[in-house]
């Protein structure tokens, strides 16, 4: 709509090559198709008619690693599990991103003993925390559009450009 | 059949074997000296009057401080006569360790292997007595109760600092 009007008729647009790239990133990132727990019922609810995560162009969840953008951790991760998570990690391509769904991926939550591992970030690096036990799909949802906005602010090295505060 | 004469008959096949018997809201429970549970299970499966067939439960508990220390507790249930049948043996603090009875009940394979598991308990004659929950390279026996209960220290603002700086955090 806009950008016709901004482009006339030159049908060009010019823009940093940055932009574009995370622009691409951000509006196809496709989450892995993973749950472990309670939390995971809330990732489907986001994902389905009501709240309807294919707004932020994340409706398709891969079943497979190789073809995940995103790694959302949805549940308590068990020390038996937790190679598991690791290895799904390990076998995503670069760029990617992970999203710790929920208290127990987060801390441990409630679950503070022998069996948990205490935050999942004790076994893959997280770029965002959703707390909530388990957290609304609106919760989850602004944990992804909290992600993509840390996706745009990414430099084409990888490194996080830090956002200039007055 | 009541509860007398089943410990009358137990009684009659091997003397020694039983050590207590207790009735708690109508059900029977008898202890069994560890070295005679594979013959007692024996005959109160193949027993005509008596008929367990099933075995329903296996477990094991802890009572720390006391000994025997450990307990493995049998729940058998007879489908002929509908009645329900508790045996349990106690085992000592060091090494604790009895008979298997997957010779008998095959159904008893992953149960001794989860109390071996979670208790340490040895089960003699098992086909493949390995963890069944926890990796296998964990060490020691989460459910004994000189096991610490918390996994880690609750944070506070106070302690956040100190718990933060110990945490392993994973790399890319």
């Amino acid at each position: 709509m806009g950008l016709e009007q901004k482009a006339g008729d030159l049908g060009i647009v010019t823009t940093s090559l940055e932009t574009v790239v995370n622009w691409s990133r951000s509006n196809a990132m496709w989450p892995l198709l993973f749950g472990l727990a309670c939390c995971a019922i809330e990732m489907m609810g986001s994902q389905s008619a009501n709240y309807d995560l294919s707004r932020f162009g994340m409706e398709i969840n891969r079943a497979s690693p190789r073809q995940a953008d995103l790694m959302i951790v949805a549940g308590r991760v068990s020390r038996k599990m937790a190679p598991v998570v690791r290895r799904l990690y390990d076998q995503m391509s670069d760029p990617k991103w992970v999203i710790a769904m929920g208290d127990c991926a987060a801390c441990g939550g409630v679950f503070n003993n022998y069996a948990i591992v205490q935050g999942v970030d004790e076994v893959i690096p997280v770029d965002v925390y959703v707390a909530g036990c388990p957290p609304r799909p609106e919760a989850l949802i602004d944990g992804i559009v909290q992600l993509h906005a840390k996706v745009h602010r990414m430099k084409l090295d990888g490194s996080i450009r830090q956002p200039v505060r007055v | 059949m009541n509860h007398a004469a089943i410990v009358a008959r137990l009684r009659a096949y091997d003397p020694g074997a039983i050590l207590d018997e207790r009735e708690f809201r109508g059900q029977l429970s008898v202890t069994v000296r560890p070295e005679s549970i594979l013959g007692v299970m024996q005959f109160l499966r193949d027993d005509v009057e008596l008929g367990y067939q099933f075995l329903e439960n296996l477990c094991a508990v802890d009572y720390l401080g006391r000994e025997p220390r450990f307990e493995v507790v049998y729940h058998l249930l007879s489908f002929t006569r509908r009645h329900r049948l508790c045996i349990k043996v106690g085992l000592p603090e060091q090494s604790p360790a009895v008979d298997s009875l997957t010779g008998i009940w095959p159904t008893a394979n992953y149960q001794e292997r989860e109390a071996y598991d979670l208790f340490g308990i040895t089960f003699v004659g098992h086909p493949s007595l390995e963890r069944i929950m926890m990796p296998d390279d964990w060490q020691g026996h989460p459910l004994r109760k000189d096991v610490p209960l918390g996994g880690e220290e609750v944070a506070f603002t106070f302690n956040q600092a100190r718990i933060d700086a110990r945490k392993p955090y994973a790399r890319d």
